[in-house]
């Protein structure tokens, strides 16, 4: 929120000179920092009577909820990130992956199986992917197959479903292909520009700890204020939309089919958890359900904001509904297949 | 934003999560199983804010000695955000970071309840069904989550309930016709995907208590059920021999 332009006398990257670091912008955002939590803490009351309608209230706790369940897999994935932008050196991942990038995506997404990650940490570590040289197109089935196909989802999933172990196998060959599938589209559809990760020269520091804290900290303003809009907005989802609603839809197989990848998008629910979601909402179909636990890990609010954060808008304008997309697709194909 | 401000919101957001974490107050968001993980992320969030503190603090009185060639080049590029040239970028969403600090700290929203539980329709899908429930213990009172209570009325058909005197614990929901439900959460990860399970009750019904109101209840297998009309699910009964008002639980889901 500092406003200042930068110095023009100066060549300093972050425009402060040693005067103005003292007594300007610096000291000021701390400043507003505790004023604010001063002020807060004055009209604490009525802000309380503020949130006491039970729509609010629910909101509030929701939204609380959201950030407090992602947080350490925001941290956990921030700082895997931060040690692969650190610590594991390029030449790492020439190795690792097969130079040829059709068979590096799915080798990434083969990967990202033995990864128990969640969405939330699974962005800044593609992110990081990608700086340290890994191809653009390998980095995404990673972000894609992470949440999607690892252990404790399929679980999950099996838990939910006990009736139907179909599904288990419907969702991981649904995803895989969407990981896998997104990958090699990416290759060919994906320019170069779309993608930018903005400058991080605090990467190449002299002192690899100061380094590593550095992008920490970056990752998780970053990763972490996104999070907050994709938390508020599927909190608002989650209370706003009745019940009533959705359920009304559900005797249209096709219009079934578009509610439940729209909700999938909206709700923002951790992979770990949709499974159990989808079991509950049985007016569905079968089919419409994969589809919500196909499209979910993949593309939802919380994800798309995130990787505005981490990737710019451009990337995420074209990502997500080509994810999107594909997602819808494969999971259709998997379920006519399979259900 | 500058680095102290994203030091001190880092130091806030782990501190408050650290507090919500070592006392029962991380149960009104997510799981138990979660606390571990809770703890150990809250801590590397405070040592991230620490340490960004101590390097800026460092960096600002001047001791430039130990910085590395990058760390003052690099910059100048656009970057994709389209920010100004020449300025690093200090990422000003993170400011945002500050709403679940305040969420935490300030407002401290109570767990999900009644006002859920009137939203959603009661959660016993029938592919959940499960198909043995294990005989209950031989003894003259058992307690019984609402949800294996209403699983075992559904889908047991109440089998396993017959001629046994069961103790349920829930809060109160009324529906549009003024009907107490006696209602609990399910959890699976966090609040956001709670859904509720609903037992109606009949014979000694507590009436007129205000929703969201703890109370523990007496009373047998009945078999009476209705439909929810959010979901057109079954939502079982029971027949209540005797009520009394409760604390809210420290663990309000199940």
């Amino acid at each position: 929120m500092t406003l200042h332009r930068p110095p023009p006398y100066t060549s300093r990257e972050d425009g402060h000179s040693p005067s103005r670091r003292r007594f300007g912008d610096r000291i000021g955002a701390v400043e507003i920092i505790a004023g604010l939590l001063i002020l807060l803490a004055i009209f604490r009351s009525p802000i309380a009577a503020a949130v006491g309608h039970p729509a609010v209230q629910a909101w509030t706790t929701v939204f609380v909820a959201i950030m407090v369940q992602a947080l350490p897999f925001l941290i956990g994935g921030v700082g895997v990130a931060a040690a692969i932008g650190v610590y594991v050196p390029r030449s790492f991942w020439q190795k690792a992956l097969p130079r040829n990038q059709a068979l590096a995506v799915p080798v990434a997404s083969c990967s990202a199986v033995v990864m128990p990650g969640c969405e939330c940490g699974s962005v800044p570590i593609a992110g990081s992917l990608v700086r340290r040289g890994v191809s653009q197109a390998a980095a995404l089935a990673f972000l894609l197959a992470a949440p999607a196909i690892n252990p404790i989802v399929l679980i999950a999933t099996a838990v939910a479903f006990p009736d139907h172990p179909e599904m288990v196998l419907a969702r991981a060959l649904a995803s895989a292909a969407v990981a896998v599938g997104v990958g090699w589209l990416w290759i060919r559809l994906g320019r170069a520009d779309l993608l930018r990760l903005p400058p991080r020269p605090e990467l190449d520091d002299a002192s690899r700890h100061r380094a590593f804290w550095n992008a920490l900290r970056h990752d998780t303003m970053i990763a972490g204020g996104f999070l907050v809009i994709g938390a508020a907005a599927a909190a608002t989802i989650n209370v706003v939309i009745p019940e009533r609603w959705v359920t009304a839809v559900a005797d249209n197989p096709w219009l079934a089919i578009a509610v439940m990848a729209g909700l999938a998008v909206l709700l923002s629910i951790c992979s770990e958890a949709d499974a159990f979601v989808a079991a509950s909402l049985t007016q569905f179909s079968l089919t419409s359900r994969l589809v919500f636990l196909v499209v979910g890990p993949v593309v939802d609010l919380k994800l798309i904001a995130m990787q505005v954060g981490v990737f710019g808008r451009r990337f995420a304008a074209t990502f997500a509904p080509l994810t999107l997309a594909v997602a819808v697709a494969m999971a259709l194909l998997c379920g006519w297949w399979l259900l | 934003m500058n680095r102290q401000a994203q030091g001190v919101v880092m130091l806030l957001f782990g501190g408050a999560v650290l507090k919500a974490s070592v006392t029962d107050m991380y149960l009104r968001y997510v799981k138990e199983v979660l606390q571990p993980f809770l703890i150990a992320a809250s801590v590397l969030l405070i040592a991230a804010g620490l340490m960004t503190l101590w390097y800026d603090l460092r960096a600002g009185r001047g001791d430039h000695a130990g910085h590395g060639p990058g760390d003052r080049a690099g910059h100048g590029h656009e970057d994709a955000h389209g920010h100004g040239a020449g300025q690093h970028r200090e990422p000003r969403v993170g400011w945002l970071l500050i709403l679940p600090v305040l969420g935490l700290l300030l407002v401290s929203p109570p767990a999900l309840g009644s006002y859920t539980a009137a939203t959603a329709g009661t959660s016993l899908s029938d592919e959940q069904r499960v198909v043995d429930f294990p005989p209950l213990p031989q003894v003259s009172l058992v307690e019984l989550t609402v949800l294996d209570y209403a699983a075992r009325a559904v889908w047991d058909d109440g089998e396993s309930l017959q001629g046994r005197r069961v103790q349920l614990t829930g809060f109160i929901v009324t529906d549009r016709h003024g009907e107490p439900f006696l209602a609990r959460l399910v959890l699976t990860c966090c609040a956001a995907d709670a859904r509720p399970v609903k037992v109606g009750l009949t014979g000694d019904v507590p009436d007129g208590l205000p929703d969201d109101t703890w109370v523990t209840v007496i009373g047998g297998y009945v078999e009476q059920t209705s439909i929810d009309p959010i979901n057109e699910a079954t939502i079982p009964y029971l027949q209540v021999e005797s009520w009394r008002e409760v604390e809210p639980p420290s663990q309000p889901y199940e």
